[in-house]
């Protein structure tokens, strides 16, 4: 009911700003804040993000007391079952006969990239919260869209790191899938083995999706390496994770780091098989008092622990609240212009700042999975052991080929 | 050392040995697809969904009614296989009289529907199963650290496998069946309850995808879109093997786990592909398969 | 002159000509209504549903007049348009009418291929013979570096067409769409119609007469195979220049799936059906995926699948056509 009482009322506004066509009104055009959720709400990376994460933005709504200056927000979503052209069609649409403000969620980057090219076109405004490339704000950055929760150089570069300096793990193997995120993330974490004085001593490449994994484990096992590396993602980590346990990797000797791991990967796992295994998170629920207090939060509408990209939608959502608030406008440069200027420091983002290029940096933490014993609940996963200082963790922008950077 | 091609002996047994245990897989649910498709003359979509459902009724049982793993491999598909005479009884079998095109449509739509139906409810992450406790832990043999689990699913899928044959080629009921795929009108006549027995031989087909599936329980995550990759390379491994035979379909699976485990060493990112490239290669010389008979 | 001609006539060829009249008068409406419809809806989505429509009549093509099941049929809409947005993507000067030429050729050079290799397989073994072909497709585009694998295949400019005639609007973009729909429709007409359709459908209804009565059973199929196959690489071509990218989504085999729906759905072997079926599978992705039942996209379609099979075979178009010829001849 109160659906369609929603969908009513968006109509009936419609309708009504329609009438008045929209040129100088009020800053906050058409008088609300339009946000579309965009999400894969079915396929793979449901868990991450997808109906979980668009709870996180009506909670994030609902904090904020459902209006900005009196303009009401409205949120409506869509799935994007991980097509980038069903993406890109249902923002482009949003943009044409809604009038969307801002589009949240975005979580397979080829969609991501798609949407962006869409929202830069039309001079709308995106947050990317669930996708992992590094390119979105390197050479596909836009001024139209900036990237809140991690992406892929931070978890090479603090994972491999604190590896090679901190645990002496000088030879690697890395288990890449075979197309663009691999390899991409493979490149990343060679180098940064190899900067740190370490040698990845072999590869392999295996295709994406992959069922059984008990080849390339064996090839890992023989190549003597002392990490294993893998530079895959969801599904294919969490079988390689569980066919090394059953061919006992760790207990030979070896140890396992996975570099694009969360929260429901390794709760669906379970720490039997996961335990000890290092990861890089940008967020983690139970890192101190504050998120704690808003997880347990979290919890109680949904039922799970909330993963780092759920955070950040909260989080970014948030901030472009206080954004559209502070500066009256929804304008996508007023906006942006007024996030850049503002410190960062929130329950889920330490030491935050949004750089030119669409980034926004933030301390990353190097964690590491509890074994059975020491964990004391379901959601007791990490012990964190470190924080990567923002400034450390991310591509500098010295190396950047965005487009709005000046090099 | 000896070398093979450049991979030490000692490697390239190991991996000949992981081919064929995932052989044994592809084995098991080519088999159910070629006892389906003898007497109902049906591609089987429903196939993987069956698998995963197998799986699914393993983790279930374990979590909600204590059934350990021994007994799921045989409740398991004894409740998937009730399940599929259902779906026989109820739904292909008004659509028998039919081109059997419209069987392989309807099993895909409810494909469609089990694995989509479980996405919302279990999510896509996949759970864990654990391995029973007689079988963790692992041998240590010349040449690789072969886990005792493996081992067994290799036994267990070929004593199946065996069984199947020997049940089809050996006993009345298989005779009946033989009979039944060449000429049911004449088997009707001589007083044999077809109907039943098409219900039967498809609630069997079924079976052995879901026990595949209690095999896969505790080596893979079990997620609802598990079956649906693996699918279609059975079914690359069904064309290959021509859908007659019931040796053709196991020796085919086993063979096709070999070639797949010798190119994740030698040429790791056509793994998925190889499959697909020897079926066109055996299209263009025996269209029907290599141990198919031409129509 | 017409007079006498008029009394010559038999009544059955009056009646014929009727039938043709009423027939002409309904394209045209048909030609009317889609002509006016971005108006009344929005383009981009009439456009996609257009781009499917073309998608299911080239499939319908095989199926509904040749009886040939293809599970296979993503491969070609993703190699139109792959090939169409990386030669649009990477030539900045290439007009989109010659990109779309470009990956519409190369579709009907993979189906000429993936014909000769399926053609003489019958049924089920012709499904999956093209499916698995297709899987080998999708492996190969995963792997290419030119679609960008995962991330797909994204900045296809719109362009200009012929060089002069920007489709950048929503409204240019639709007619130029249109237009290449009813160049499509057309040409499957004309194909049905003409006597090597009717060689068709009697190679459908029974193929060792036709054999007998000389006919090349093989290669007749095999064109009809070629042309869906290039049809189908059109709406693919067409999709990547509406929506400026290419993508995975495309080649998958759900995508060979979803179409054989479409054609159910609206009524295998009519000319319409295709279309009405594209239509309403479209609108429901769309309709459900911005509703609370979004995450149920996927069983919904299972159960019009199942539906359709059980109790619905001749499509919605062929339902109406049954109970018109029942009630009006």
């Amino acid at each position: 009911m109160t659906f369609i009482k929603k969908s009513l009322t968006t109509a009936v506004a419609l309708a009504a700003t329609a009438a008045m066509a929209t040129t100088a009104q009020a800053e906050i055009s058409d008088g609300e804040v339009r946000i579309g959720y965009l999400a894969d709400m079915s396929g793979t990376y449901r868990d991450l993000a997808g109906p979980g994460g668009l709870e996180a933005l009506r909670m994030a709504v609902e904090d904020f007391g459902g209006d900005v200056n009196g303009a009401p927000i409205q949120v409506f979503s869509a799935d994007d079952r991980n097509s980038a052209d069903v993406g890109a069609s249902t923002v482009r649409e949003w943009i044409d006969t809604r009038n969307v403000d801002m589009v949240a969620g975005l979580v397979a980057s080829s969609v991501t990239i798609a949407v962006t090219r869409v929202l830069e076109e039309h001079d709308s405004f995106g947050i990317v919260s669930a996708s992992a490339a590094s390119s979105i704000t390197n050479e596909h950055c836009t001024p139209n869209h900036i990237h809140w929760v991690y992406d892929t150089y931070p978890l090479a570069n603090g994972t491999a790191r604190a590896i090679v300096e901190e645990e002496g793990g000088d030879t690697w193997f890395m288990l890449t899938a075979d197309y663009a995120f691999g390899h991409a993330l493979e490149g990343d974490v060679t180098r940064v083995v190899e900067e740190a004085g370490g040698e990845v001593v072999g590869r392999v490449r295996h295709p994406f999706p992959t069922d059984d994994f008990s080849s390339y484990i064996l090839q890992a096992q023989g190549s003597g390496a002392q990490i294993i590396g893998l530079a895959n993602a969801g599904a294919d980590t969490v079988n390689s994770i569980m066919t090394a346990a059953q061919f006992g990797v760790t207990e030979a000797g070896q140890q396992l780091a996975g570099l694009l791991v969360f929260l429901n990967d390794v709760y669906a796992m379970g720490l039997e098989d996961t335990q000890g295994l290092l990861l890089t998170t940008g967020w983690y629920w139970n890192m101190d008092d504050e998120s704690r207090e808003w997880a347990e939060r979290y919890y109680e509408r949904t039922n799970r622990m909330p993963t780092m990209v759920q955070a950040g939608i909260y989080s970014s959502t948030m901030h472009y609240l206080q954004a559209v608030e502070a500066t009256g406008s929804d304008d996508p440069a007023t906006v942006r212009e007024y996030m850049m200027d503002q410190e960062i420091n929130d329950f889920f983002a330490r030491n935050g700042r949004l750089r030119e290029d669409g980034r926004m940096i933030h301390d990353m933490y190097l964690a590491q999975v509890k074994s059975p014993e020491a964990s004391e609940h379901d959601w007791d996963l990490y012990e964190i052991l470190a924080t990567i200082p923002a400034e450390e963790a991310y591509r500098p922008l010295s190396e950047s080929q965005c487009k709005l950077v000046q090099n | 050392m000896t070398m093979i091609f450049g991979v030490p002996l000692a490697v390239f047994m190991g991996q000949l040995l992981l081919g064929l245990i995932n052989g044994a897989f592809y084995a098991l649910l080519s088999l159910g697809l070629a006892v389906i498709f003898g007497l109902l003359k049906i591609v089987n979509f429903a196939h993987g969904a069956m698998y995963m459902l197998g799986a699914f009724a393993t983790l279930l049982g374990m979590r909600y009614l204590g059934i350990n793993y021994w007994a799921a491999l045989l409740l398991a598909p004894l409740f998937v296989g009730l399940f599929g005479m259902l779906i026989e009884r109820f739904l292909l079998r008004r659509i028998a009289h039919l081109d059997h095109l419209y069987g392989l449509l309807l099993t895909f739509g409810i494909a469609l529907i089990l694995e989509g139906t479980l996405v919302n409810f279990f999510g896509v992450s996949g759970a864990r199963y654990p391995t029973p406790e007689a079988l963790q832990g692992g041998y240590q043999t010349g040449f690789m650290f072969l886990p005792k689990y493996r081992a067994f699913v290799l036994v267990a899928a070929i004593v199946v496998c065996l069984f199947t044959w020997y049940m089809i080629e050996r006993t009345r009921l298989g005779a009946y069946l033989r009979a039944g795929t060449e000429n049911p009108a004449l088997m009707q006549a001589f007083g044999v309850n077809v109907p039943l027995l098409i219900t039967l031989t498809y609630g069997f087909g079924v079976a052995l995808a879901a026990f595949a599936g209690v095999l896969a329980a505790p080596l893979y995550p079990v997620s609802p879109t598990m079956g649906s990759n693996l699918l279609i390379v059975v079914f690359a491994v069904v064309v290959i093997g021509g859908m007659g035979s019931i040796l053709g379909a196991v020796i085919t699976g086993l063979t096709m786990g070999l070639i797949e485990g010798l190119t994740k060493v030698y040429y790791p990112e056509a793994a998925n592909t190889v499959i697909f490239l020897v079926m066109i290669l055996v299209l263009l010389i025996r269209p029907a398969g290599l141990f198919g008979k031409e129509a | 002159m017409s007079v006498t001609q008029t009394q010559t006539l038999t009544p059955s060829m009056k009646r014929q000509r009727r039938a043709d009249m009423r027939r002409n008068a309904f394209y045209l409406a048909l030609i009317a209504i889609g002509l006016v419809a971005p108006f009344v809806a929005y383009p981009v989505f009439l456009m996609k549903v257009l781009c499917f429509a073309l998608f299911a009549c080239a499939f319908n093509l095989l199926l509904g007049y040749a009886g040939l099941l293809s599970f296979g049929h993503a491969a070609f809409l993703a190699t139109g348009g792959y090939i169409t947005g990386y030669l649009l993507a990477s030539y900045p000067g290439l007009t989109p009418e010659l990109g779309i030429i470009a990956g519409t050729l190369v579709a009907v050079a993979l189906g000429a291929v993936f014909g000769a290799l399926s053609i003489r397989r019958q049924g089920i073994y012709f499904a999956m013979v093209t499916l698995a072909l297709a899987q080998l497709v999708y492996f190969i585009y995963v792997q290419s570096p030119f679609t960008g694998g995962e991330d797909g295949l994204h900045g296809v400019p719109r362009g200009e067409l012929f060089g002069f005639i920007s489709l950048r609007s929503n409204l240019a973009m639709y007619y130029f769409v249109f237009a290449i729909f009813l160049f499509g429709f057309a040409l499957i007409q004309r194909a049905v119609h003409s006597p090597y359709g009717q060689v068709l459908k009697a190679i459908r209804e029974n193929e060792p007469r036709a054999v007998s009565l000389g006919y090349n059973v093989d290669a007749y199929k095999w064109v009809a195979f070629v042309l869906s196959a290039g049809l189908a690489g059109l709406a693919g071509s067409t999709k990547t220049v509406v929506f400026q990218l290419a993508s995975l989504t495309d080649a998958h085999w759900h995508m060979s799936g979803e179409v054989i729906l479409m054609t159910l759905l609206g009524g295998v072997g009519t000319l319409f059906g295709p279309v009405v079926g594209a239509g309403i599978v479209v609108s429901l992705q769309h309709v459900l995926a911005q509703s609370p039942l979004g995450n149920w996209v996927g069983p919904i379609l299972g159960v019009i699948f199942v539906i359709c099979v059980l109790s619905f075979r001749s499509g919605i178009v062929g339902e109406i056509l049954k109970s018109y010829n029942k009630n009006f001849k």
